[in-house]
């Protein structure tokens, strides 16, 4: 029973993904498009050897190509979220269901991409050195790894301290102990400055600003639409099945 | 009419926990296979490569740009 009701939620959580990736595939295409064909028309009028064959045409790229990516990359986190929410779901506080996938989204949006954007932020095509991809790599997802680590620890000593804090106290330490330790991250690995001489300053800007709009979006439409898919599911779902519930809600007001 | 009605039944009451037990199997083998996943899409054929060749950073190579990857 409950594990048919964590495949339920998997199976809403990939197609709440998939759902937000249409989403963000648009503001992909209109915002960040644009931007990454500039730079490319850059990078062919500076870079000294002078790429081959194409192995993939310019617009497979930017239609067909753009959306396995980010259509893929919707389902795969939607299903990762949704998995983070049947372990989140009444153990993070007294919220319900949307609120849960709402407080994740928003969670998963700032430590996923926001907290490593701010240390190494999205490059468009011909700023980064070639010879240097794998240590950007590494640092990068080292930068998420840490950056979700954290946040899963913060969660916890929160959780812990609620009860001598209150919640908003315990919420407040927590969150600024995240905040100490990434400062610390940012602080001691390494900066990447790769950018050409005279790559031109707005087209880097608004690159970044549109990773920046395809990930809210992402995120936001996630976070409503698995919110609603999420609670249908639990809602149709047979109640009283766990025996954790400490029939809390019942006690106060109820004989009233 | 509202306040008549039984606590037990009505919805907006603190949600009943997923068992651990119940989660972890679905957590493991999707958990990986989203992971996977996300790695063909963000990371193959850049810094390391699993299939030999070009074909699939070409193919996603503006969704990795555009998604905040490192790419090239
Ligand atoms: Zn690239």
């Amino acid at each position: 029973m409950n594990s048919a009701t964590v495949r339920n939620l998997l199976v809403r959580g990939m197609l709440a993904g998939l759902i937000a990736g249409l989403f963000a595939l648009v503001v992909a295409s209109l915002l960040g498009e644009p931007q990454v064909d500039a730079a490319i028309a850059y990078e062919e009028a500076h870079s000294h050897e002078h790429g081959g064959v194409e192995v993939v045409t310019r617009s497979m790229q930017a239609t067909a190509g753009l959306a396995t990516g980010v259509l893929v990359y919707g389902v795969a986190i939607g299903g990762i979220a949704a998995l983070a929410f049947s372990f989140a779901l009444g153990r993070v506080g007294r919220f319900g269901p949307r609120a849960t996938a709402a407080l994740l989204a928003g969670a998963a949006f700032v430590t996923v991409y926001l907290v490593p954007f701010l240390k190494y932020p999205a490059n468009p095509p011909s700023v980064g050195d070639p010879d240097s991809l794998d240590k950007r790599t590494a640092l990068y997802f080292l930068m998420v790894l840490l950056s979700v680590l954290l946040a899963v620890a913060a969660t916890i000593v929160g959780k812990r301290l609620a009860p001598r804090l209150g919640n908003w106290n315990a919420s407040v330490v927590a969150g600024l102990g995240f905040v100490v330790v990434i400062g610390l991250a940012y602080a001691f690995l390494p900066s990447l400055s790769e950018l050409p001489k005279h790559f031109p300053g707005m087209l880097l800007w608004r690159f970044r600003i549109s990773t920046l709009a395809v990930q809210l979006v992402l995120w936001t439409a996630f976070g409503l639409t698995f919110g609603h898919l999420a609670e249908r599911a639990l809602g149709s779902a047979v109640r009283g099945g766990s025996k954790e519930e400490p029939a809390s809600t019942a006690s106060p007001a109820a004989t009233s | 009419m509202a306040q008549s009605i039984a606590p037990p039944s009505t919805g907006t009451a603190v949600p009943a926990t997923l068992p651990v037990k119940a989660i972890l199997p679905w957590a493991f083998f999707f958990g990986l296979l989203m992971l996977v996943l996300l790695y063909f899409v963000g990371a193959e054929q850049g810094a390391t490569s699993l299939i030999s060749g070009t074909d699939v950073h070409e193919w996603v190579h503006d969704g990795r740009h555009l998604l905040g990857f490192p790419c090239h």
